[in-house]
């Protein structure tokens, strides 16, 4: 049952990944990316990671994915065209890299590293549960990360700001 | 059954996805894109050896690669505009400025 679940949503979330880089309208590629990330967060909360899972929900697909829209529309920008001979240069290079990594997903494979994820506690991975070690044991990078995002703020302010 | 190693499979398929999503497309939007994805493929990993290793230290990661890519993501879009308005473009190709 898990294992149809996850082969559902990993592969959802894959073939919608692969439209973010084929698509040639910049809006399709953001929508499928958004669905890629729905995906991605069912798999978060199959990991029992169900804070992290609502997480990616509100702050990738809502706020991260509103604003690349927002640039998109603001933008304008029209359809991309490859010309020839860089797409065929391209084209090889992809292969090389797709080649690269069925190789060693073939490792993995043939190399077992585990069977299964064991039993888990009932609390692990609740908003209580990563708080509590958010604000102990990390509690000075999280406050890093508040510095971080108000240097983010007046830094998106600045440089979008009329006269650069 | 669900082992880690079908996660990790994911991740690597994620991940390799992004990085052609980098090298291929010349919008500079659809690059920007192509780093989520690298990001996510990252927190893939991190989540599914959190719940291998019994450990909350995976998740406390995966929040704050999330912080970080909310804030690269602003700044990141904040550049686009502003090389948008200065050069009318957003194709790295026609980026080149430092080139010549």
């Amino acid at each position: 049952m898990e294992l149809i679940f996850f082969y559902i949503f990993a592969t959802l979330a894959v073939v919608t990944a692969l439209g973010v880089v084929v698509f040639k309208n910049p809006i399709s590629s953001a929508f499928s990316l958004v669905i890629s990330f729905f995906a991605i967060a069912a798999l978060y909360a199959m990991l029992s990671a169900h804070f992290i899972a609502v997480i990616q929900i509100l702050v990738y697909a809502g706020a991260i994915m509103v604003l690349f829209i927002f640039v998109i529309m603001l933008l304008n920008l029209q359809k991309e065209e490859l010309t020839e001979r860089r797409a065929s240069f391209l084209f090889k290079g992809t292969l090389v890299l797709f080649l690269g990594l069925f190789l060693g997903v073939l490792v993995l494979i043939l190399k077992p590293l585990s069977s299964g994820f064991g039993i888990v506690d009932p609390n692990f991975g609740t908003v209580k549960a990563v708080g509590q070690i958010l604000f102990t044991e990390y509690w000075f990078p999280f406050e890093y990360v508040s510095i971080l995002l108000v240097v983010a703020l007046i830094g998106g302010v600045v440089l979008a700001k009329k006269d650069l | 059954m669900v082992t880690l190693n079908h996660y990790l499979i994911l991740s690597a398929i994620l991940f390799s996805i992004g990085i052609a999503g980098l090298v291929v497309r010349r919008n500079v939007l659809i690059i920007f894109m192509s780093v989520e994805l690298l990001l996510n493929a990252a927190n893939v990993a991190f989540l599914a050896f959190a719940r291998e290793q019994n450990s909350l230290e995976g998740q406390v990661a995966a929040f704050f690669v999330i912080a970080v890519a909310a804030a690269e993501a602003a700044v990141g879009l904040a550049i686009v505009i502003a090389i948008f308005r200065n050069r009318g473009t957003v194709k790295v190709d026609e980026l080149n400025l430092m080139k010549n």
